[in-house]
């Protein structure tokens, strides 16, 4: 009588902890070989054939296709530079340089990786068209409301994310954070 | 109460196991993964242009909208596929993903070195089978062996402004993949 008590006891505990910590990996994006710089991450291996089970499984689950080595490498970001949480109700400004790399462009999305209505079609922004200062620096201004200069609407959403991606870079697998150069800074300036 | 600690033991452990278990099960029982979202939209081994993400729909989710897309999902089970992809003025690559979406192999505009991406794809069998010297003569040919029979080629070129959205479409308009007949 103990001992079914005990084993059908281990193996709740044993879904419990094992369906949980899945769940938990999963949707809060653990994969190994992370390249931090600031508030941005970046996953240089799940662009590759070295891809760990972790994000392979994410990848799986979200139905996305992860930007391939060759090609480039995708930095998110989902707190400022304090970690305060990207709320679309505040207003954040995002400054500075970017590594090297041929192209970069930027892209504001929803945390499941959809794309933010707003009333000037803009998601992003690319190296291209953004508006530079003499030194070259830029400053993107996430805002709900219009703004001058290079804005970025958030739609007023509750939870924002950013994708910086740079293309054709010699950034990845086997760069470390030290060396891999300025990502762009974030600072909140308020809400609304 | 050591019999109970066994018990809580034996519990973690059980949970580690099922843990490490569906992590890996995941790929295999994804039902919702990039090739499951595209085979409704696209023939097998034949180029598509992938419809722009908008706010309201995407056909996968963290699709970068600066870019036009034409995706290639391929199935070499009747012999090696041909790649032929032009490159647009901005930026282009080619990007292969095996058919749980890992990206295997990627290569740009810039490292092909031509006006036009040019690529045989095959499985290491079929890749065996080539004959050597032509291997070798032609040199100029990139040969990708894919590990598994079945993928998706992802085609990209960049619009660096919204207006230019059009041209890189029409760039990659001309892409084609198709099976090789067997020589």
């Amino acid at each position: 009588m103990r001992l079914l008590f005990g084993s059908c006891f281990t193996f709740l505990i044993a879904a419990a902890v094992g369906l949980g910590a899945t769940w938990l990996t999963l949707t809060r994006g653990v994969a190994f070989g992370a390249l931090t710089i600031g508030a941005w991450t970046a996953w240089p291996k799940s662009g590759s054939v070295d891809i760990d089970p972790y994000a392979r499984a994410i990848i799986a689950r979200s139905g996305e296709l992860p930007t391939g080595t060759g090609d480039g490498v995708a930095f998110h970001a989902h707190t400022d530079d304090a970690g305060d949480n990207f709320d679309g109700r505040c207003t954040f400004t995002i400054s500075g340089l970017t590594p090297a790399a041929r192209y970069w462009t930027v892209t504001l999305y929803d945390p499941e990786g959809r794309l933010v209505a707003n009333t000037i079609d803009r998601h992003g922004f690319t190296s291209e068209e953004i508006v530079r200062d003499v030194d070259g620096r830029f400053e993107i201004t996430a805002a709900p409301l219009a703004r001058p200069g290079n804005w970025l609407p958030t739609g007023g959403i509750e939870k924002f994310i950013l994708v910086w991606r740079l293309y054709d870079t010699p950034l990845g697998v086997a760069t470390r954070t030290t060396k891999a150069g300025p990502m762009p800074a974030i600072a909140r300036k308020g809400c609304s | 109460m050591i019999r109970a600690i066994l018990w809580i033991l034996a519990a973690i452990l059980l949970g580690g196991i099922v843990h490490l278990s569906t992590v890996l099960a995941m790929p295999q029982a994804a039902k919702q993964d990039a090739y499951s979202r595209l085979t409704p939209l696209t023939p097998v081994n034949a180029m598509v242009p992938l419809t722009a993400p908008t706010a309201e729909a995407a056909i996968m989710p963290f699709m970068d909208p600066a870019f036009a897309g034409a995706v290639c999902r391929y199935d070499l089970t009747g012999g090696s596929l041909k790649l032929t992809a032009p490159v647009s003025q901005a930026y282009t690559s080619v990007t292969f993903y095996t058919r749980k979406s890992v990206a295997y192999y990627a290569i740009n505009d810039r490292a092909a070195g031509r006006r036009t991406i040019e690529l045989d794809l095959m499985t290491p069998e079929q890749h065996a089978q080539v004959p050597e010297e032509e291997d070798v003569t032609a040199a100029d040919r990139l040969i990708i062996e894919s590990p598994t029979t079945m993928g998706l080629i992802v085609l990209r070129a960049l619009a660096p402004e919204p207006g230019l959205m059009i041209m890189a479409r029409r760039a990659l308009a001309g892409a084609t993949c198709g099976i090789q007949p067997a020589q």
